[in-house]
């Protein structure tokens, strides 16, 4: 399907793959099996301006104020192709800055926006061990001691964790408001009292760093708060509401990357005499399989293109999005491993590697069960109107 | 420091088809890249210029469409590129391409550093850079490994060999061949593809270089390609077969021996 992407859009897609080809899937398997941080793409990627994506041109990158969610998205799927970890690594970052994008003062914009743009990671510091789906219950806490915030608290499930040097943390400064008394900081990884904890050894997705947050006494400048007080939590949903269409894009990467792989298998196979490909049930399961992929692709891209186009109002889109292709992610992987038969379920071929990468999504960034009540309740707040 | 580099657009194919009837490439339906090796060349000019400052000037010489090599050369990050076309060129061998290249350089005048890939991957002759430090008069180091240090009279260099380096102190302006050991060519980035897509190039025909038209192309080409072909295996060759390797060993020795009397 044609998108009719811009000239450099399509420059931005051709690169990212050809990056993925040379520097990502030569060493994906072993990252993988190493869980180990792909720092050397990164650098790769920052080099290539790739961080420049989502940052605004006043600030060093390339793209207008307001833009890039279909860029980063396009960059995303590519490298998702290659390794889901690569890919998440590089749109943590996209979601530990958006906080600043959207909140952000001059000054903090000035501050920070630069050493993104030059490739320095960012995370996003939300959940806690008690506190996932429902964030009113944060137990982390940021008291008020005159020009400083002191911070206590364990943040976990951190993506970017230990390697980003820049870190928007959610705390409560007012624990009796719930949601409504959580705010949002700006912390640099080396202030005194931020440390980190447990590094998660995960089922997929290994390339990518997650791991605890820990703050004893962290003293934080008051002029890192983002906002004001008690905007942390409509903070932490517009920057869900932008991040989700690369949580899709990654997903969708990893179900192309999967089929791919798999539509090549089925071709050089031969069983009873003929090419798998040849067998009308084969057939039927490649024609399902890329026919939900390209879906996804084109209710990600629209919804990219709504949010670059100045519509603030993206909540519905990007949980559909989201949701949609993480379910499409999963079914295609575990349909290419079924494709692949014996081998497929073995480490020699990276399906096995796509079908666990894949779960991840379903999860992450609100679970999908979550996507479907943001769905539904605007579906009922609409047809109110 | 001003550094030059030569670079050759080629097929993108490790085995190219030739015209048996003209013993020229088939270039039909191939893509066309920078020469591999090149590659090398162009990330170390742009390694120098990073850390001692000046411009890179990158230089090709090549039918018209041998400019989209130059513009992916500036998406790395050269400054300045140069496209070397005139009909009158065609048919140069190594001879005349490194006279034509050599006539370029010294229109350019101001440089410090030449920097080449090795060999080209469709002629594999490995002539034309040091033909090119011949023709200007100027040292050159081939098969260049490791540029140790330099500044804006000397270099010293580690030169590949089959068994190891050598250590090489030269003196500038100079020219370097250089081998994929030296570093690892970084991608294009998205501002350098802006940058290219925008670039002027310059553009230079036989009229607009100091050159002798008899050395020029065809006519001043004194090799020519007679046939190009894989030679035939010669010579004959014994399996030696049997249970136990001692036996086999036996054999194979005083067979090897019978070929010495």
């Amino acid at each position: 399907m044609d998108y009719l992407l811009t000239d450099f859009q399509k420059e931005i897609r051709d690169l990212a793959w050809e990056i993925t080809q040379e520097k990502v899937i030569p060493v994906a398997a072993e990252l993988d099996e190493k869980n180990e941080f792909p720092r050397e793409i990164m650098n790769v990627l920052a080099q290539s301006d790739f961080f420049r994506l989502f940052v605004p041109e006043e600030y060093g990158g390339l793209v207008e104020n307001g833009k890039g969610m279909l860029e980063l998205c396009l960059v995303t799927e590519q490298l998702a192709r290659g390794c889901g970890g690569v890919a998440v690594t590089y749109a943590a970052t996209a979601l530990g800055i958006f906080p600043v994008i959207l909140y952000g003062n001059e000054e903090q914009k000035k501050k920070y926006l630069p050493r993104i743009a030059d490739g320095t990671l960012a995370a996003f510091a939300v959940t806690e061990p008690a506190a996932g789906s429902d964030i009113s219950v944060i137990q982390t806490t940021a008291r008020k001691e005159g020009d400083y915030y002191v911070l206590n608290g364990t943040k976990h499930f951190i993506t970017n964790g230990g390697e980003a040097d820049i870190y928007v943390v959610i705390a409560m400064t007012n624990k009796a408001k719930g949601a409504r008394g959580a705010s949002a900081f700006i912390i640099e990884k080396g202030t005194p009292g931020f440390e980190f904890g447990k590094k998660e050894d995960k089922m997929g997705i290994r390339a990518s760093a997650t791991r605890e947050l820990i703050f004893n006494d962290c003293k934080v400048p008051k002029e890192n708060l983002l906002g004001r007080e008690g905007m942390g939590f409509i903070i932490t949903l517009k920057t869900f509401d932008m991040s989700r269409p690369g949580v899709a894009a990654q997903a969708l990467g990893i179900a192309q990357g999967a089929f791919d792989v798999a539509l090549d298998y089925v071709r050089k196979r031969e069983q009873f005499g003929r090419p798998i490909s040849s067998f009308q049930g084969i057939q039927w399961m490649l024609a399902d399989m890329a026919t939900k992929i390209e879906a996804a692709r084109a209710l990600i891209y629209s919804t990219a293109r709504m949010a670059d186009s100045g519509i603030t109002n993206i909540a519905k889109e990007s949980a559909m999005a989201k949701m949609f292709a993480s379910d499409v992610a999963m079914e295609v992987t575990t349909n290419a491993v079924q494709l692949l038969g014996g081998y497929g379920y073995m480490k020699e071929y990276p399906v096995e590697k796509f079908m666990r990468d894949a779960k991840i999504t379903q999860i992450y960034e609100g679970t999908n069960q979550v996507q479907r009540n943001v769905i539904a309740q605007h579906l009922i707040k609409e047809a109110l109107k | 420091m001003e550094i030059i580099v030569c670079i050759k657009q080629v097929p993108d194919t490790a085995d190219v088809k030739i015209n048996p009837e003209t013993n020229t490439l088939i270039r039909e339906g191939v893509k066309s890249i920078i020469n591999p090796f090149d590659m090398y060349a162009i990330e170390e000019g742009i390694r120098l210029k990073e850390a001692h400052g000046g411009k890179v000037t990158v230089i090709t010489m090549g039918p018209p469409q041998a400019e989209t090599a130059l513009r992916e050369a500036i998406a790395m990050g050269v400054d300045d590129a140069i496209l070397i076309s005139d009909r009158a060129f065609a048919g140069s061998d190594t001879y005349a391409t490194s006279y034509t290249l050599a006539c370029a350089i010294d229109k350019i005048a101001n440089y410090d550093v030449i920097l080449c890939g090795k060999q080209a991957s469709d002629g594999d002759t490995a002539q034309v850079g040091p033909g090119i430090a011949t023709h200007l008069d100027i040292p050159q180091v081939t098969y260049v490994k490791k540029i140790v240090s330099i500044n804006n009279e000397k270099a010293v260099v580690e030169r590949m060999t089959e068994e190891g380096y050598d250590v090489v102190e030269i003196q500038l302006p100079c020219l370097f061949t250089v081998v994929k050991e030296i570093n690892d060519p970084r991608m294009p980035s998205l501002r350098g593809k802006m940058k290219a897509k925008k670039a002027e190039i310059t553009k230079w025909t036989s009229n607009d270089l100091d050159a002798d038209p008899e050395k020029l192309g065809l006519k001043g080409s004194p090799t020519q390609v007679v046939k190009v072909f894989t030679p035939k295996r010669t010579g004959e060759h014994v399996m030696i077969t049997g249970e136990a390797p001692e036996q086999i060993a036996e054999e194979l020795v005083s067979k090897v021996l019978d070929l010495l009397k």
